[in-house]
């Protein structure tokens, strides 16, 4: 039903731009001078056609099963029922009315579901006839303005105007819907769970909330030692840390080599190649890293007399680097390019070699930049999720030995997440307290690395 | 004195040596990386594209599978599979004890009455007949005739007993072991049987997740990099909008899928697991990424175009929409493949709303649950089974050379039909 008015509303736009330009043609065989192209003839009338008819026809299908709820659950509004038993009410006649109720019908239900039913025919019926009237009135309005060959260009030209307008708010509302998601979870679990418990706590066991049942979830002396933040607010920054440590120095390295020392032909094949480093998806960097890097340096470990976890952060540490080699190598690349050319051959006029005039005159000038690229690369660390969910550990250790294995921030919401979850229970409210502090942890690091990059490139412009 | 300072210049150019060699060592390391990676994925997966066969001869034996004379296509369709199944297989020893009919069983893939049944569907005639049948081989037997399991193990170690290896062993020498091309890795859907799983349902969840993704991020995307490149007034606001796009880009991808779980799935109530609910939380992830590269490529068209277009009469949308956004086309389509390419590698958010589920069906619309190729990859590597290793490594082949293909297209499209300005 839907979906046939759908067409039909798009098949009398499309009939509607015809006919409009077929009346701009008509016009001007009188002679008369067209106030725009005839194609805008033909855009005012479809707009007009499709649009109003488009915004009742959604508005109808956002209320509409509200509505009816409303309606039906009228009858049963001063018995005393509970909300979540209205709920069930509803569900089931709902079920009945399409025929897939299996329960025991008592004739309550049976009255609404008939109820329901006529209900929704009424609904459908007047939705067509009320999209219908629309349409003719705005038409005739539209066509009217034509006839009287006023201006079309404009309003169709503002009519786009808004719609490039409000698709560049996308952007905008993708960041409302990420804190909206975010915040209420976040506010509930912190009703349940001090702030100070969940910054400053040292135990993360999420599992222990798990077995408790739902008529002690409010007692918040329960999950004291349950939520501490800590050990994995340590092991996020402890990965990261072990990533930058292998991803700075190659990074850079090559970065350096590839902008100053590189011929044009080894600058053209080994760029690319590093660059598909960054192209391959990070589940089989994880997939690399459980099953080559861990238990290679599980046997290396043996070998020296160490023990290593299969599951080490070093491995996941390790590999999540060579993911961020080519972010580091490649911005700094840019940057050290962008470096003037005036600045080389000042050093090199004094008699410095190349490397010093890199080490003392170069990287100085690029510092801001290059800590700008490292700032993305540190970012992007804290948010790799796959590596460390396939490679290092999923219980929350608190440790700063690399052998051992650790837990991350994104690791821990894919812990909690996967499978079913509940809304309203304190484990997944805590997946998106933990998403919260990512996001703004993230934010802070982009805003002061896309400033400074910014910064940098301003100066030498 | 002199002496002193060819030391020092000596010593200058040895630092320059060291120097030029970290950078040349940071690239070999580099570059060493991404070969050991191609090469561990390309040797651990190359294997998963064959498949090992046991050829068993079977008597269809009316008598055990309840058939009548004459049996029409109905009844051969129903008849009973187990029991001519389960004595060709015991008959491959005939000494065999219970035990050992039990292990024979075990042998083939749980699917052997199924293939035998479409042997009899292709050829009726056979009713009373033996003929050797290709039974597909139990993982592990697969994983023994590939030479990936260590046959050394003590026998409590392994899950093929020391009675199947002789048994299959014999089946070697007698050349009643084939291995062939592995068609159904491509045409199954997901399974917990090594030797059945397939890729067909994770590919098309990721082909209706992308789909989805194009169709709202592409458009999206492209308007609002027409207004902000062409119409946009400099103010505040747009400022704002600037650095939203520019934070999105760099979001962790696994908040994306928190925002997909607590709106998509909790307010919205959309369909879990579906391509639908990931292809829409995919497309908010590309966003960003397309509207930078059709910023870029709307700003690389050279202002004389607009005033050429102005000066003959156009208005600024007629400007833009007939000459300037079709320009800048190239540009922004080769950005939206790297967009789709990275969002088709993705897997975090694709986990948090559900598509991880198991999936044995292939789906028919972006409404059906489904996996795809990258949850895909985590779901068979997390699981314990010898068979799935090479499965994992192999499915890897498979995203990469979609991966390679699309950057190869971008790649081309920019080349070719890009203007370049002068």
């Amino acid at each position: 039903m839907n979906l046939i008015l759908f067409t039909f509303i798009v098949l009398l736009g499309f009939t509607s731009y015809y006919f409009g330009r077929k009346k701009a043609y008509s016009i001007q065989s009188t002679k008369k001078r067209l106030t725009a192209l005839p194609q805008f003839y033909g855009y005012y009338l479809a707009i007009w056609c499709a649009i109003p008819a488009f915004i009742i026809f959604s508005l109808w299908a956002i209320f509409e099963p509200t509505i009816v709820k409303l309606l039906i659950l009228s009858d049963y509004s001063n018995q005393g029922y509970l909300d979540d038993e209205l709920n069930l009410i509803y569900e089931k006649t709902k079920a009945l009315s399409r025929g897939q109720f299996t329960g025991e019908i008592t004739p309550f239900i049976k009255a609404s579901a008939e109820k329901y039913l006529s209900l929704r025919s009424i609904a459908q019926s007047s939705k067509a006839v009320i999209v219908l009237s629309i349409i003719i009135a705005s038409v005739a309005y539209a066509y009217k303005r034509i006839s009287s060959n006023s201006r079309t260009r404009e309003p169709v030209e503002k009519f786009l105007n808004a719609v490039l307008f409000t698709a560049s708010l996308a952007a905008i509302l993708t960041t409302v819907g990420i804190v909206f998601s975010l915040i209420f979870q976040t506010i509930d679990f912190f009703k349940v769970i001090p702030l100070f418990d969940f910054v400053f706590g040292t135990h993360w066991y999420p599992a222990k909330a798990f077995v408790r049942d739902s008529s002690e979830a409010l007692d918040p002396t329960m999950y004291s030692d349950t939520f501490g933040a800590v050990p994995i607010f340590a092991g996020t920054f402890f990965i990261a840390f072990i990533a930058m440590c292998v991803a700075i120095p190659i990074g850079l390295m090559s970065g350096i080599y590839l902008a100053e020392y590189a011929s044009y032909k080894v600058r053209q094949y080994a760029k690319p190649l590093i660059e598909i480093l960054a192209g391959i998806p990070t589940v089989v960097y994880g997939f690399f890293a459980a099953l080559t890097v861990g238990p290679f340096l599980k046997e290396l470990g043996t070998s020296m007399g160490l023990e290593v976890s299969a599951e080490s952060a070093l491995a996941a540490g390790g590999v999540m680097g060579i993911m961020i080699i080519p972010f580091i190598s490649s911005l700094s690349d840019d940057v050290i390019t962008s470096v003037p050319q005036s600045l080389r051959d000042g050093s090199y006029a004094m008699g410095a070699t190349k490397s010093e005039t890199i080490k003392r005159v170069i990287f100085p000038a690029a510092l801001p930049g290059i800590v700008g690229s490292i700032l993305l690369g540190v970012s992007r660390a804290i948010g790799e999720t796959m590596i460390v969910v396939m490679a290092s550990g999923l219980a929350a250790n608190l440790t700063l030995n690399p052998l051992e294995s650790t837990s991350t921030i994104t690791a821990q919401i894919v812990v909690i997440l996967i499978g079913d979850q509940a809304f309203g229970d304190p484990k997944t409210q805590a997946a998106f307290a933990l998403g919260m502090s990512l996001f703004l942890v993230t934010l802070c690091l982009n805003i002061v690395a896309l400033r400074v990059v910014k910064k940098y490139r301003e100066k030498y412009e | 004195m002199n002496k002193n300072k060819e030391q020092l210049l000596n010593k200058r150019y040895k630092a320059e040596k060291r120097f030029r060699l970290y950078g040349q060592s940071a690239i070999f390391m580099a570059l060493l990386f991404l070969t050991v990676f191609i090469f561990k994925i390309f040797s651990t997966g190359y294997s998963a594209f064959q498949k090992t066969w046991l050829i068993v001869p079977v008597t269809f034996d009316a008598e055990l599978m309840m058939l009548e004379q004459n049996p029409s296509k109905e009844d051969i369709q129903d008849a009973d599979y187990y029991d001519i199944a389960l004595k060709s297989m015991a008959d491959l020893d005939p000494n065999a004890n219970e035990d050992q009919e039990n292990e024979l069983k075990r042998m083939v893939s749980y699917f052997f009455e199924k293939e035998i049944k479409n042997e009899l569907l292709n050829d009726p005639s056979l009713i009373g007949k033996t003929k050797e049948v290709y039974l597909t081989a139990s993982d592990d037997l697969d994983q023994v005739f590939k030479g990936n399991y260590p046959r050394d193990l003590p026998e409590d170690q392994r899950r093929v007993s020391d009675y199947q290896l002789k048994i299959f062993d014999q089946l070697v020498a007698n050349g009643k072991v084939e291995s062939k091309f592995n068609i159904s890795f491509f045409t199954n859907a997901d399974s917990r049987e090594a030797e059945l799983a397939g890729i067909a349902s994770s590919f098309m969840g990721s082909i209706f997740s992308i789909l989805v993704c194009l169709m709202i991020a592409f458009p999206v995307a492209v308007l609002a990099a027409i207004y902000l490149e062409e119409f946009a007034p400099k103010n505040r606001f747009t400022d704002f909008i600037e650095v939203n796009i520019n934070n999105l880009a760099a979001v962790p991808s696994i908040v994306f899928g928190l925002l997909g779980l607590g709106v998509l799935l909790a307010i919205f109530q959309l369909p879990r697991s579906t391509p639908l609910v990931g292809g829409i939380t995919l497309s908010l992830m590309t966003l960003p990424t397309i509207i930078i590269a059709a910023r870029a490529s709307l700003k690389a068209v050279p202002p004389s175009i607009r005033e050429a277009a102005l000066a003959m009469g156009a208005s600024r949308m007629q400007t833009t929409m007939h000459h300037t956004v079709p320009l800048s086309m190239p540009g922004t389509l080769s950005g939206t493949i790297i967009g789709l390419a990275q969002a088709l590698g993705e897997t975090a958010p694709l986990i948090l709303i559900g598509m991880v589920a198991f999936v044995n069906t292939i789906p028919g619309s972006p409404m059906d649950p489904a996996a795809s190729l990258p949850v895909q990859i985590y779901i068979w590597a997390e699981s314990a089974e010898r068979g799935f290793v090479e499965k994992v490594s192999a499915c890897i082949m498979v995203l990469l050379g979609f991966l390679i293909t699309m950057n190869l297209f971008a790649q081309i499209i920019r080349h070719k039909f890009e203007k370049k300005w002068s």
